[in-house]
């Protein structure tokens, strides 16, 4: 078992590589026969995750089942997990098989769109377990381009423009973050994960064009980093990709975008951000805070007015991204394990929601909000479905939306009540849009002719579902299955945090004295 | 047990909801309905033989599971059991039982739903599910969980209130309820996290350790530092303000009438609009340390009790009516446990909860035989077509408005549960405030209470039959199964006053026995003192008599003497409204009689001797008369005030921000580097793709010649 978290990650990439090698031609059984080996491969994915799950022990807070070899040109290839990557190993290999599931009905280009998947899952478990600078951003940025074809290839009307716009956005944040890189090395002659954890960076405050730069270089290379990652949440005010990149993208994109994807960026937070830059996070935290409220309230807002249940539910994302970003900065126990809580719970709602949006679209081919209505009438168990995730959305206790809202504003409110108000309001409007929305859509009488027609989920839908359902509820009821696992690493990253920026304050004290 | 209490309801919702398939509609009623009645009887069986003193501070936990822990936050599920636990369990068994046996005959048929639709499973899981959250929300051992509960409550509400989901009204009403729930939800949630910073717990046995070190200690929330007790304090009402309908978040519990009545009867009359009160009496100790938050409390809930009422008395729909009465009842309660009188608050609760229930389901049957006919303009005459339910609904009328027998003492007052409970209220209303405010308004609401009670018993069953006359003719008597629970509730209505008094309004000791808090002897000044009020009004016989009995049982004057945390209530040593509650002059103890007298005699002139009068009034006074039938414009001001504003504020952000703004500079900086590379790789559709590889290649690329020339990567 030394090489379960390889083992895990590039299953995916054979299977990629059997259905590009093997399978031939573009008929009815080619198509079943890519559609199966996929899905498959990522059940069997899930199984091998499992053991990295089983053989994870949560009170060591240092990284596990670690792997190390030389690479070419002198670089390392380093992997391992801790309490904080591995849920987010688990969220991808739990929702992998259930988006593939999923797009059982896709008919154009179905070897390539399932390649595309399984590539995107090797990069996706690649970012999370990996261990050294140049391999994590080898799979960070790679990790794009088959999400670029999905949407690109599988996508709307108007996907070359959201297409252009994801690219933008992203290079620009890579760019900076790539700079950031070269000088971490040059600082600390090595791109080895846990020992940049444990460098301290220069903190010696200069100026550049009369600007003081509070944090010298630590400050700049967070705010590097920073561009990257909250390009990726998103957070306000980059966030305007989002709603036009799931907007175009197919039911799956969307669901893998939302649920896995954005988490990168939180994940960035976590490792990078915090442990490495520790006084550029204290620097700038009181900012990302002001912007994860306004994000929040802004959001939701915006949330209302939309006409489009795809956009609706992507600003309703970009809202709950709010929460997480806010939790990272508040920087303790409660903020950080409610942010990584949000993160996996958000993985399972805003997915299941995204499907939900699906299954109508697959029958109605619009996203349209007004062409729905009354839906309840034809589809009873999608009705309910829909109901659980809309008050799962809202965070209502018992479903594990509210244990991350929860505590990421138990966190926010020792650090900064004002943030902690607005983002509290939140959640008044969060139940204004999506109970509006649910209204629109479901309730109500059914009296659109071209409704008259329409066909409740099949079993292959309801089985979609119920795995997603199950973990909802079994984290709301039971969060201790993932705090459990978050706690020690979490407590463990406080402390060095705290050290950090006592050491630096002490420092700045001295030299004002 | 207690497990048994709290998860029966579930596992009905569970079974009904999703096994009717399996085991038929009836069937599935059945079980919900049956897993009830358990749910009730051993309720009964814990309340009647619950022992504070047995219990050190006379509460005991019962831990279930691990629920949120978070470094040294931590939370269990688990149930905590004391008197108001235990009170609270019995009223909302014992209503819900008897709802979802009175909902077989009401939802026998609905005109709502097409023939051959399955409804009925869905409404008795949906109550089923509600009764196990309210049930969450009064047994918790923490906020946390209670917040659960707070919530579970909303939902079910929200799905009852929109049960008719093909009605745009009742969906409405049902966005409506929640999202303004939510406000005050929103208060609550902000009163946790405080509580949190400075207890380190949310645990109610950590937090009321904690309070009396917290006395003077000061938070910084928002723009200034305050008092922290206060501020939480506030915080918390602000939930309680939403979840019980006070005054500015009051606005959803008319529409929620739009749910069907036995709803209204669970949800809006007996159970969660009462969790507001229960919450402040669960935070007694909190509470009793936070004098100007209870203040605000007093204010508002008197407030409300005036506000509710004056627009009772103008609407026309039945249930409108019983729900701005249920609005101003509340009100009292809030007056009673905002003044430190948690104990009168509870009774209030409790009798209320009969005698509500029962005019609501009263009312449901009057509905029923009129063929959802809801509007009392139609009404008329009914008392010889449906003799039962008038018989019911008077007996509710006579217990919402007050009527018993004035300074008669044995030992308990002689009268209707509404006349003990409301009468105490407005004494403790009279002795907490000095005569002030609050029990002005308490007392000019009871008589505007009884004009609205007796009007709609006036309008819906005497006089003669108004509107349809086919309606009339084929009005019918409810089948039994809806009768049968208006007969349990008719026997709280009329007695549980009288049985309960010495418990929750009696002597200090002997209210400080049933919640399980220590007394002690009052001092010798206090004795003085209590003693001279006495002299004072020495004129008055009755009272006279009856003090001279109680002298006799027992010689001593006591006070409240515990820490915080011991018992189900915390009333501070030095607060003695409840003693003094009892001293109160003999005109104040007459004072709601004469205003209910008032109020039936006035509604008795313009209802049955000149039914022509109200008209003509209205006319006459015609802008008052608007102003109250639209209730005080309360919606057409919100509507415009904050609903219309954030939408636009919401198109304004999502067109002049994001779209504009935003995405207008991106496209500007697109429209000059995108061409630039997509010319570069030479396919216009998916060159982006191929740029973005490219550049990310030019990255590693870079990276690592950077790395060869200074130095490896160890």
């Amino acid at each position: 078992m030394g090489n379960i978290l390889s083992l895990t990650t590039f299953l995916p990439l054979l299977g990629a590589v059997i259905l590009a090698l093997f399978l031939r031609g573009d008929d009815e059984d080619a198509q079943r026969n890519a559609k199966w080996v996929a899905l498959v491969t990522t059940a069997v994915t899930f199984l091998t995750s499992l053991f990295i799950l089983g053989n994870f022990d949560a009170s060591d807070t240092g990284f596990q089942m670690v792997e190390q070899r030389d690479w070419l040109l002198g670089l390392q290839y380093k992997m391992g997990v801790d309490g904080i990557s591995i849920l987010f190993v688990m969220l991808t290999t739990f929702l992998m098989p259930l988006v593939i599931a999923s797009c059982w009905s896709v008919t154009t280009r179905v070897k390539e769109y399932m390649i595309a998947f399984l590539l995107l899952e090797t990069l996706m478990l690649g970012v999370f377990m990996a261990l050294d600078l140049v391999l994590f951003y080898l799979f960070f940025e790679a990790g794009l381009i088959p999400m670029f074809l999905i949407i690109g290839i599988w996508g709307g009307k108007n996907r070359i423009y959201a297409s252009f716009k994801f690219f933008l956005y992203t290079f620009l944040g890579s760019v900076l973050m790539l700079v950031a890189m070269v000088a971490m090395f040059s600082a600390a002659g090595t791109t080895d994960i846990p020992t940049l954890m444990t460098f301290t960076f220069e903190t010696e405050n200069f100026s550049i064009l009369g600007v003081q730069i509070i944090g010298g270089m630590q400050t700049l290379m967070w705010l590097a980093f920073f561009a990257s990652f909250a390009v990726k949440m998103p957070m306000w005010p980059v966030h305007t990709w989002l709603p036009d990149a799931h907007v175009q993208a197919p039911t799956a994109g969307s669901v893998v975008l939302a649920a896995i994807l954005l988490k990168m960026g939180g994940y960035g937070f976590l490792r990078f951000s915090l442990p490495m830059f520790p006084v550029g996070s204290e620097v700038m935290g009181p900012m990302v805070l002001w912007l994860s409220a306004i994000a929040i309230v802004y959001t939701s807002l915006v949330a209302l007015v939309q006409e489009d249940m795809k956009k609706l539910i992507a600003y309703s994302s970009v809202a709950h991204m709010g929460f997480v970003t806010m939790g990272i900065f508040a920087v303790n126990q409660q903020g950080l394990d409610g942010a990584i809580f949000q993160m996996i719970s958000h993985g399972f709602i805003s997915g299941a929601l995204f499907l939900c949006v699906g299954v109508i679209y697959d029958r109605m081919h619009t996203r349209e909000i007004d062409a729905y209505g009354g839906l309840v009438n034809r589809m009873p168990a999608y009705a309910l479905i829909f109901m659980f995730f809309t008050m799962a959305n809202v965070g209502l206790p018992g479903t594990s939306g509210f244990v991350g809202e929860f505590l990421t504003l138990v966190g926010i409110f020792q650090v900064n009540t004002w943030v902690a108000a607005v983002a509290t309001s939140g959640v008044i409007f969060s139940a204004a849009y999506a109970l509006w929305l649910y209204r629109r859509v479901v309730m109500g009488d059914l009296i659109k002719e071209s409704l008259r027609t329409i066909t409740d989920m099949g079993t292959r839908e309801r089985v979609i579902f119920a795995p997603l359902v199950f973990m909802t509820l079994l984290l709301g009821v039971y969060p201790a299955l993932v705090l459990d696992i978050t706690g020690p690493s979490v407590a463990a990253l406080v402390v060095n945090y705290e050290t950090a920026v006592a050491a630096f304050e002490a420092a700045a004290q001295f030299a004002s004295n | 047990m207690e497990t048994i209490i709290l998860f029966a309801p579930l596992v009905g919702a569970i079974l009904c909801g999703f096994g009717w398939k399996f085991f038929g509609e009836t069937a599935a009623q059945w079980i919900s309905t049956s897993l009830l009645f358990l749910a009730a009887f051993l309720s009964w069986i814990i309340f009647l033989t619950f022992d504070a003193s047995a219990h050190p501070n006379g509460s005991y936990t019962v831990n279930i599971l691990r629920w949120i822990e978070s470094g040294t936050l931590s939370t269990d599920w688990a149930i905590r059991m004391d008197r108001l636990t235990a009170t609270m369990l019995i009223v909302i068994t014992t209503v819900s039982a008897l709802v979802h046996l009175y909902s077989f005959g009401y939802m026998a048929h609905d005109d709502n739903f097409k023939e051959g639709e399955s409804y009925r499973p869905r409404f008795f899981a949906y109550l089923s599910f509600f009764t196990f959250s309210m049930l969450m929300l009064v047994t918790a051992d923490n906020l946390v969980q209670m917040f659960f509960g707070w919530e579970g409550v909303g939902v079910a509400s929200y799905l009852l209130i929109g049960f008719y989901y093909r009605k745009p009204t009742a969906n409405a009403a049902a966005i409506k309820a929640f999202v303004v729930n939510r406000v005050g939800d929103f208060g609550f949630a902000l009163g946790i996290f405080a509580l949190y910073l400075v207890t380190d717990s949310v645990k109610f046995t950590d937090i009321f350790a904690a309070i009396p070190d917290l006395q003077d200690h000061t938070i910084a929330f928002l723009w200034a530092d305050w008092n922290t007790l206060n501020l939480i304090a506030f915080l918390l009402f602000i939930g309680a303000m939403g979840k019980s309908a006070q005054l500015f978040l009051h606005t959803w519990l008319p529409d929620a009438m739009e749910g069907p009545t036995p709803v209204s009867a669970l949800i809006h009359a007996a159970t969660m609009v009462t969790a507001g009160v229960f919450l402040v009496c669960r935070m007694s100790p909190l509470m009793e340390y936070a004098p100007q938050a209870t203040n605000f409390i007093v204010f508002l809930g008197a407030s409300t009790a005036f506000f509710a009422a004056t627009v009772g008395l103008v609407q026309n729909d039945i249930k409108r009516v019983i729900a701005y009465s249920t609005c101003s009842q509340l009100g009292y309660m809030f007056v009673a446990a905002g003044l430190g009188a948690y104990s009168v608050a509870m009774f209030h609760l409790l009798t209320h909860a009969f005698f509500k229930a029962m005019l609501f389901l009263g009312a449901g049957s009057v509905i029923h035989a009129m063929h959802h006919e809801q509007d009392m303009r139609n009404y008329g005459g009914l008392r010889h077509k449906i003799p039962k339910t008038f018989a019911m609904m008077m007996i509710g009328t006579l217990a919402i408005t007050g009527v018993g027998i004035p300074l008669l003492y044995v030992g308990f007052p002689i009268g209707f549960a509404g006349f003990v409970s409301k009468d105490a209220i407005i004494e403790t209303a009279y002795a907490g405030t000095a005569g002030g405010y609050a029990f002005w308004m308490l007392v000019v609401a009871a008589l505007m209470t009884s004009f609205y009670s007796w009007r709609l018993m006036f309008m819906t069953f005497y006089g003669t039959p108004r509107g349809d006359a086919h309606t009339h003719d084929h009005a019918h008597e409810s089948p039994n199964s809806m009768l049968v629970p208006l007969y349990v509730l008719a026997v709280g209505a009329v007695f549980s006053g009288m049985v309960w008094y010495g418990s929750f309004f009696g002597h200090t000791d002997k209210v400080a026995k049933f919640f399980g808090v220590p007394y002690a002897e009052a001092t010798e000044h206090g004795d003085d003192a209590a003693h001279a009020e006495d002299a004072a009004h020495g004129d008055d016989h009755a009272e006279e008599v009856a003090h001279d009995a109680d002298a006799k049982e027992e010689e001593h004057h006591y006070n409240f003497a515990g820490q915080p945390g011991e018992g189900a209530i915390h009333v501070a040593p030095e607060n003695h409204v409840l003693n003094e509650a009892h001293e109160v002059p003999t005109w104040v103890k007459l004072a709601p009689f004469f205003a209910m007298l008032a109020g039936l005699g006035l509604a008795y002139q313009m209802y049955i001797r000149r039914p022509d009068w109200p008209h003509k009034l209205a006319t006459q006074q015609a802008p008052l008369y608007q102003f109250l039938l639209n209730k005080w414009y309360f919606d057409e001001i919100y509507n415009f005030a904050i609903i219309k504003p954030t939408l636009a504020l919401g198109r304004l952000l999502w067109k002049q921000g994001d779209t504009k703004t935003i995405d207008g500079g991106i496209n500007g900086l697109a429209m000059g580097i995108i061409p630039f590379f997509t010319r570069l790789a030479g396919r216009a559709q998916s060159g982006y793709i191929f740029t973005y590889a490219f550049a990310m290649v030019l990255g590693i690329a870079a990276m690592l010649t950077w790395m060869t020339l200074f130095g490896g990567a160890n």
